[in-house]
């Protein structure tokens, strides 16, 4: 009678530790998912900033300035973005993104000052694009935060960190915005409303 | 999250309502079909010799098979039928800045639910409201007015789509694209039935009953009793059908839009958008031409324009697809206070 009680407990064991190691081998398939979605966002916003700088270039002579710090923030964000994965440059990815989207926000005050310019359908459909891109990366990060988030706690709580080892989970970097301002106001603005500020 | 083990237990009770729907459904038809029968035979039992008597069940078996059929049907065309319902275009080739700004708005909405990008569809009917359809989230839609586009600002406009794409998370759409393809037929159905008893296919019968009752005995009597109880049941469910399912549809409706805008906050991280396009969409609550009866409670507001949204109280709530729209936006009025405070969207309020 006992090793029958023995033996149906080691059964349970093994059945919920199969079943502990599949869900945390699902959740790390999520996170890197919502990680790839993150990157083709990225990628979207980085192919859509030359087209956006060729269309505003010549009305903006004199605003070579502002034009020439977005394209620097976006070759370095470009750059930091090849080797930035869950689990390493995360941090580093995120601040130079926040950089360009800083980048971007001036460029587009500055973009407002030229009433010829945004009567354009060409720039106002830019702008619209890159509003959405703006939305896009920021939703995208939403949920890889929120999926990461999930992710670590899991593979800390006990008794799922006794598994974690066998599964290969690791923790993954958050994507935090350092910026303070960002914080405050999540969502970059760059529709064609006037902003009351 | 804390919102996962919320949105599973939604996700399978709305399976499980889909499924007990298609189940009820096809067991109406069976008895319709086969309660006639049942009535027919008990009336036909003590006939003479040589006059028709009904044993073969054929108005059961034809009726259930015409039941799954139709399931079948709404199963498959549902969300098409929906849509031709409501004269809608699908939007493929943005042109406007407006067309595009909606195709952007639905796939940023398909990233933050981090679900497959639904079909966009436009409605052309002046007043603005919004609704999703579909039976599988691979193939989902979802429909705004023309109106819409028009009146809401784009983060108005995201916070519609992200409260439809919460019914579509919370596999609500599939429980109403269904309920809409049923009850319709349901009433249709009920309605040929009872045309067809004023035709008098059991007038004439009647007396059959009991006169076999007199000379039967005791065995005899009984039969013309049941045969009776089982006619007068029959009526009542064919009467009672088409108001029990509009009744069915309005309550399931009710319950999940308080859940969908929340759900829809925790995707845009904004509720008081959603508080001020639910705002413009009432203030503007013209009925809504090109959305019938059979849809309205697929709509984030009741396209027919009736006042009981308006109001609280037993009756309003029995019968208004929706509920008042002060209360849906005093929550997310709530919601956005304590998104401001904490940071964090609230679950419910």
């Amino acid at each position: 009678m006992g090793t029958w009680i023995f033996l149906i407990i080691i059964i349970a064991i093994v059945f919920w530790a199969i079943s502990a190691y599949n869900t945390l081998i699902r959740m790390k398939g999520e996170t890197q998912n919502a990680w790839k979605q993150i990157d083709v966002q990225l990628k979207r916003r980085h192919d859509l900033i030359p087209n956006l700088v060729e269309a505003v270039k010549g009305a903006m002579e004199f605003e070579k300035e502002t034009l020439e710090s977005v394209i620097q923030a976006r070759n370095q964000a470009v750059k930091i973005q090849a080797d930035a994965s869950p689990t390493g440059g995360v941090q580093a990815l995120a601040s130079a993104e926040a950089a360009l989207g800083a980048a971007l926000s001036r460029l587009n005050v500055v973009v407002e000052r030229y009433p010829d310019l945004k009567a354009t359908t060409n720039v106002g459909q830019l702008q619209e694009e890159l509003t959405s891109t703006e939305n896009r990366v920021a939703f995208a990060r939403q949920l890889y935060n929120d999926t990461a988030t999930t992710y670590n706690v899991k593979q800390q709580q006990f008794p799922w960190n006794l598994i974690a080892g066998f599964a290969r989970a690791e923790q993954v970097e958050l994507w935090e915005i350092t910026d303070e301002a960002e914080r405050a106001v999540p969502k970059v603005d760059l529709s064609m409303k006037p902003k009351d500020e | 999250m804390s919102a996962a083990g919320n949105l599973f237990e939604q996700q399978r009770a709305n399976r499980r309502r889909s499924a007990v729907l298609v189940a009820v459904f096809v067991a109406f038809f069976a008895w319709v079909g086969f309660g006639g029968d049942l009535a027919y035979y008990l009336f036909t039992l003590d006939v003479e010799d040589g006059a028709y008597r009904h044993t073969v069940p054929w108005m059961g078996l034809v009726t259930t098979a015409i039941g799954i059929v139709m399931a079948w049907i709404a199963w498959q065309r549902g969300p098409k039928q929906v849509l031709w319902a409501t004269g809608a275009w699908q939007l493929l080739d943005p042109n406007t800045l407006e067309e595009k700004q909606l195709v952007n708005v639905v796939e940023e909405m398909a990233i933050a639910s981090g679900l497959p990008k639904p079909k966009v569809w436009v409605v052309p009917d002046r007043d603005p409201n919004a609704f999703a359809t579909g039976i599988k989230e691979r193939d989902a839609h979802v429909a705004v007015t023309e109106g819409l586009m028009k009146s809401l600002s784009r983060d108005e406009l995201q916070a519609v789509v992200a409260h439809e794409m919460a019914h579509i998370r919370n596999h609500d759409m599939k429980l109403m694209t269904l309920l809409a393809a049923l009850v319709g037929v349901i009433a249709l159905m009920s309605d040929g039935a009872l045309r067809m008893m004023r035709f008098g296919t059991f007038g004439g019968r009647r007396g059959g009953g009991s006169r076999g009752g007199g000379g039967g005995g005791k065995k005899g009597g009984g039969a013309g009793a049941l045969a009776v109880i089982v006619l007068v049941l029959w009526l009542v469910t064919l009467i009672l059908a088409p108001l029990i399912s509009r009744l069915l549809a309005l309550g399931v409706s009710r319950k999940r839009e308080f859940l969908a805008d929340a759900t829809a906050a925790q995707f845009t991280r904004n509720p008081g958008a959603l508080a001020d396009a639910l705002r413009k969409i009432e203030d503007a609550a013209a009925p809504t031409k090109a959305i019938k009866r059979g849809t309205a409670h697929l709509c984030i507001a009741d396209p027919l324009g009736r006042r009981l949204t308006g109001k609280e109280g037993f009756l309003a709530t029995a019968f208004a697809t929706h509920p008042p729209m002060a209360v849906r936006i005093a929550r997310l009025k709530a919601m956005a206070y304590e998104y401001e405070k904490t940071g964090v969207i609230p679950e419910e309020v």
